[in-house]
């Protein structure tokens, strides 16, 4: 390697101010308008589309919600949970609870966000006990438990599911519009949400978690702190999409709210994407639908289809589309990372003197 | 006053293995210890009882007269404990600025430096800064070792544990490193240093101990401790204390 043996005492360097540190390895300044209209274009979409392919849009917007959630739990904060389910079904029963207490249910949304996030405080507490796999099955035992409690409670319908009063003063185009906002809403910040967190102090050390977590704690990094904040974050997030679910589908039951499926469906679409970046949840998000509403019709080969790329994906892909097409483009779209660059406007940077002149060492091999 | 760490009858073992059997160790502010030993001594179990990785069956861990026992590795870190490792744990997925940034953010106590500046500084020290937006992954093992040399140093610590960061490295690149290890302790920081290149810590110590068989069997100023009969014992029929050259 022709790389200098570049070890040298501090005296030597003056770093102050002769370098820059900049986010993302290219201009980003076209991020935010981009972004911006297409979420404008995405907001115009009941005007321009039929309601059923509205209402598609919903389920991409939700899934898209708790993928992206997920992702920050297991692909960055090395949490594989498989119930994340326990906070979607919480959030769409705390709008069953609202609305049967004559809250308008659009507006329970954000207080179902935060009261999954509350109760998912003293499970964290519980399930943190845990590592690895028993995580992963803890966090479905919490979810499968906390779905025979809700199907004991009669007064929110027990096991048959429960209806969403209050919503009959609405016109049907006036609901599936505000149904789509609202899920179009929970998916930006949802998105938001985890584009700061990634760009935060918190986003830095669930990367160095994600890639060595020995590495993250000799660096002094406080994990169990962060993945705390993570959990709370995700419960937050899964609990709002539950939510829109709940008011967007008019009924709520137990056995859909709190099924396992959700996790198989989220796995999904992060590892076809690729865990543990920005993107990953987004394309696999896309992909998963395309092929639903291209092979649904074809019953089981829908689903064998569906394997098979999961499988194609894991073996050629490891690190999903999107992990693998970054690394080759060195390009992202949501630049989290950050770069040094020389800075020119300070000309008078002290030179590096020389090392000490190579002469042989006897003895040395 | 109080040394700066003190252990004190630590013992471990692993099954039937004694890999700690009752060690006291005492390092003063400032000062620089090498550790050596034979393969399988317990030099690094040793390093992960001071940094928290290894939970010992017996014994206190003491840093600034505080018991630490109960802390963990992020903990021990804020106190002012920096380590390496012998095999580098680089953040693979991160560039090389982004690996020291993280350190010097969570480790780092606040000096009134911004965390840029030191992980800047940290990574000019190991020689690094040019390859600064390189992906960790992409490093060579040299340069993964400067990296872990560059990640503890931006966490700001007091003490410093260096294991066997120079493993590998050709004479001129161990002399460059003696030097880096000199100018860590002028800024006050102690350094104790695991190390299979004996030549490396007789240049970079005033104190060298041997580790074998579970406790320290000599202790004292580096070419004296080579000498004894006891270091002599253990190292014999190999080549590992070779020194010859080291001015």
């Amino acid at each position: 390697m022709s790389a200098p043996s570049g070890l040298l005492p501090l005296d030597a360097l003056d770093s102050r101010g002769s370098y820059r540190v900049r986010r993302s390895a290219r201009p980003s300044g076209w991020l935010i308008p981009v972004a911006l209209g297409v979420v404008v274009l995405l907001a115009f979409m009941p005007g321009i589309v039929s309601s059923g392919d509205t209402s598609l849009l919903i389920n991409v917007f939700v899934l898209l919600t708790i993928s992206t959630m997920w992702n920050l739990l297991a692909g960055y904060a090395g949490m594989v949970s498989i119930g994340q389910q326990a906070f979607i079904g919480l959030g769409a029963y705390a709008v069953v609870v609202g609305s049967i207490n004559g809250m308008e249910p659009f507006t329970v949304i954000p207080i179902a966000a935060v009261v999954s996030a509350l109760i998912a405080i003293p499970i964290s507490l519980l399930v943190f006990r845990t590592k690895g796999g028993y995580f992963a099955i803890a966090t479905w035992v919490v979810a499968s438990a906390a779905q025979l409690v809700i199907s004991s409670i009669t007064s929110i319908g027990g096991g048959t599911g429960h209806p969403i009063p209050g919503l009959s003063s609405l016109s049907p185009s006036q609901f599936a519009n505000i149904s789509y906002w609202s899920a179009l809403a929970v998916v930006v910040i949802a998105l938001a949400i985890s584009y700061l967190v990634l760009r935060s102090r918190l986003g830095l050390v669930l990367a160095a978690v994600r890639d060595d977590e020995d590495g993250a704690r000799a660096a002094g990094a406080r994990v169990v702190l962060a993945r705390h904040a993570v959990f709370l974050v995700a419960a937050l997030g899964c609990g709002a999409a539950g939510a829109v679910l709940a008011v967007s589908q008019l009924q709520v039951q137990p056995a859909s709210a709190f099924s396992v499926q959700w996790s198989a469906e989220i796995i999904f679409v992060t590892l076809i994407g690729g865990m543990g970046t920005m993107e990953g949840p987004i394309i696999g998000t896309i992909i998963y639908f395309a092929l639903q509403q291209n092979l649904a019709q074809h019953g089981a080969w829908y689903l064998i289809i569906v394997g098979a790329v999961a499988v194609a994906v894991a073996i050629w892909f490891p690190r999903g589309l999107w992990g693998t097409l970054t690394k080759r483009l060195r390009f992202e779209f949501f630049p989290v990372g950050y770069v040094v660059a020389p800075d020119k406007r300070v000309a008078t940077r002290l030179r590096v003197p020389e090392s000490a002149p190579e002469t042989a060492v006897a003895g040395d091999r | 006053m109080a040394a700066l760490l003190e252990l004190a009858h630590i013992s471990k073992r692993f099954g039937g293995v004694v890999v700690a059997d009752g060690i006291s160790l005492s390092v003063d502010a400032g000062s620089a210890v090498g550790i050596v030993g034979p393969n399988g001594a317990g030099k690094t179990t040793l390093f992960g009882v001071i940094s928290g990785d290894v939970r010992p069956d017996g014994g206190n861990v003491l840093f600034e007269g505080a018991r630490i026992n109960r802390l963990d590795p992020g903990a021990r870190c804020r106190l002012g404990i920096g380590r390496t490792y012998q095999v580098p744990k680089p953040f693979e997925r991160m560039n090389v600025f982004e690996n020291v940034l993280v350190a010097a953010q969570q480790g780092g106590r606040q000096r009134g430096v911004p965390s840029h500046e030191r992980a800047i500084s940290s990574l000019e020290r190991c020689g690094l800064m040019d390859r600064a937006n390189r992906n960790a992954g992409s490093l060579g093992l040299l340069d993964r070792k400067r990296l872990e040399l560059a990640r503890a140093l931006a966490t700001g610590p007091r003490l410093l544990l260096l294991d066997e960061v120079a493993g590998g490295l050709t004479a001129p690149e161990v002399r460059d490193l003696v030097e880096v290890v000199r100018s860590i302790r002028a800024d006050g920081t102690s350094v104790i240093w695991i190390e299979h290149v004996v030549r490396a810590l007789v240049d970079a110590v005033e104190r060298l101990l041997c580790l074998s068989g579970g406790d320290f069997i000599a202790d004292g100023a580096p070419r004296e401790v080579l000498e004894s009969p006891a270091v002599r014992e253990v190292y014999l029929g190999t080549d590992d204390l070779a020194i010859e050259g080291t001015a």
